[in-house]
């Protein structure tokens, strides 16, 4: 109990002076998962509405591919990542392997099909109400695609604070592409575990206060924007 | 009047649409000319609506077939206002200017056009606002107001004025005065028939499904061909 309290106070003190040590792995977590969520949001975003709107041969199969991607547990994930970038994988001579990019791919794929699924879901009760009206305006399901994107904006923004949230918590898949290497490849995750692992409880400890707070204000701010949304779309 | 270049005059030719092996139009022969504004009328359930949606090419005719005077692009010289109009999640500026996009109108127009069709149903002071919190009649404003943006040759209003209040929908009568006087072609439904006889140059009569009459206002609204025109007109014909 002790040891709490004292690991509490060192944490608290490591976050409100801003230690470089926590700094550098709370920005590179950061920068990983905001990166990897704007990649998945190019991909995922589009291919979820796409699926929302067009009928071709093979939709059915691809949106229960989609869901069933969403339960994809990082470490299968991370270790699929691993394969493709590993010396011998088909991208190994891009040297990729435990670098920050690799974590960024590996995040990228984690959280692409999420993304795609939940927009397809949002999307498709949207295009409903719209198919009728924008097929009178000359729009086909092509076009309807970036009105749909951009119609939903609010909404689909909740999405991908949600791939964030994902992203920024996983902790297998980064750990197996990463590695996890001090000041280069270390992550909040990856961190706590070694640290919690090695006994240096404060750092654990103080990287998980600073982890709670980010999921705390992404969650806080993914609840204003589903209610300004809302108070838009009426 | 416009050029010579329209799809006018449309005509349906035996046109019918049935759903699971009904029939909800059956046998339908009409001819939409250039001029005053067609009204369709009958009873709930006639297939009114249908008929717009099939005229505007939203639904496939189960028989029969559509033609229009040959000009080009035949769907991009129509719109549509719906029974009940679907806003986009923009403001009611964005309403506007969207099928102005849609239909390739030079950016440097659009903002003029869109805004001009605003004013026209007075809603020119409320652009900036999230077009889904207007309240009912603006939203069918806005609906008119859009469609009519297009500069269509043919214009499908399904009951514009259901939810109005008297003055709105004198408004709306008049817009409709006018488009037509600018030469657009109004085909309109309405269960107001002092509005048909305010609007009407000539009458579309549908029951249950079938056209009963197609006749010069003045003759539908004075001595009505069928016992069943004459039964609706007095009131007294239930679907
Ligand atoms: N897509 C559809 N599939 C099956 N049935 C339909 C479809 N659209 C309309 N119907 C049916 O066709 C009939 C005519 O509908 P329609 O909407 O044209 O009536 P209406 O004349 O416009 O009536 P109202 O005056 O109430 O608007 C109704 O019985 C309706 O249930
Ligand atoms: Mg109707």
């Amino acid at each position: 109990m002790n040891d709490l309290g004292s690991a509490l106070t060192t944490a608290a003190s490591m976050v409100t002076t801003a230690d470089p040590a926590v700094v550098q792995v709370v920005l590179l977590s950061l920068r990983v998962s905001l990166t990897a969520v704007a990649i998945a949001a190019l991909v995922g975003l589009p291919l979820g509405a796409l699926l929302a709107v067009a009928q071709f041969p093979g939709r059915r199969v691809m949106i229960v591919a989609l869901n069933a991607l969403m339960g994809l547990p990082p470490v299968v994930c991370g270790l699929l990542v691993y394969l493709l970038l590993s010396r011998s994988g088909p991208l190994g001579p891009l040297g990729l392997l435990f670098t920050p990019t690799a974590m960024v791919i590996a995040q990228a794929v984690l959280i692409a099909p999420i993304l795609a699924a939940l927009a397809r879901q949002l999307l498709e009760g949207m295009w409903e109400e719209y198919s009728e009206q924008l097929r009178s305006f000359g729009a086909g399901p092509w076009r309807a695609v970036p009105t749909l994107l951009w119609d939903g904006r609010y909404a689909l923004l909740t999405v991908l604070l949600a791939g964030f949230g994902r992203a920024s918590a996983e902790v297998g898949a980064v750990m197996i592409v990463g590695g996890n290497i001090d000041g280069f490849t270390r992550v909040m995750t990856t961190a706590i575990a070694l640290e919690t692992s090695k006994g240096d409880l404060p750092l654990a400890l103080a990287l998980g206060m600073v982890l709670m707070a980010i999921v705390l204000t992404v969650n806080a701010a993914a609840q204003v924007l589903r209610d300004s949304s809302a108070r838009w779309a009426g | 009047m416009r050029a010579p270049d329209t799809i006018l005059p449309l005509t349906a030719e035996g046109l019918g649409f049935a759903r699971n092996g009904v029939d909800i139009l059956c046998d339908v022969f009409l001819t939409i000319e250039p001029g005053a504004p067609t009204l369709i009328i009958g009873p709930n359930g006639a297939g009114k609506s249908v008929l717009l949606r099939l005229l505007h090419g939203l639904l496939d005719p189960t028989a029969g077939r559509i033609v229009y005077a040959p000009a080009p692009e035949p769907r991009r010289r129509q719109a549509m206002v719906f029974q009940r109009p679907v806003l986009l999640r923009r403001s009611v500026l964005g309403n506007a200017l969207y099928p102005l996009a849609l239909a390739g109108v030079p950016r440097g127009e659009r903002d003029a056009r869109a805004r001009a069709a605003l004013a026209l149903v007075g809603l020119e002071a409320l652009a900036g606002r999230p077009a889904r919190r207007l309240s009912g009649g603006e939203q069918q404003r806005l609906a008119l107001a859009r469609a009519a943006a297009l500069n269509p040759d043919v214009l499908f209003l399904d009951e514009p004025c259901a939810s109005l209040d008297p003055a709105a929908t004198r408004a709306v009568e008049q817009i409709v005065t006018a488009l037509a006087a600018r030469g657009t072609k109004i085909v309109m439904t309405t269960h107001d028939l002092g509005q048909a006889r305010r609007l009407a140059g000539d009458v579309v009569f549908l029951h249950r499904g079938r056209l009963l009459e197609q006749t010069p206002a003045e003759v539908f609204f004075t001595e009505p061909e069928t016992p069943e025109a004459a039964a609706f007109l007095q009131g007294q014909l239930v679907w």
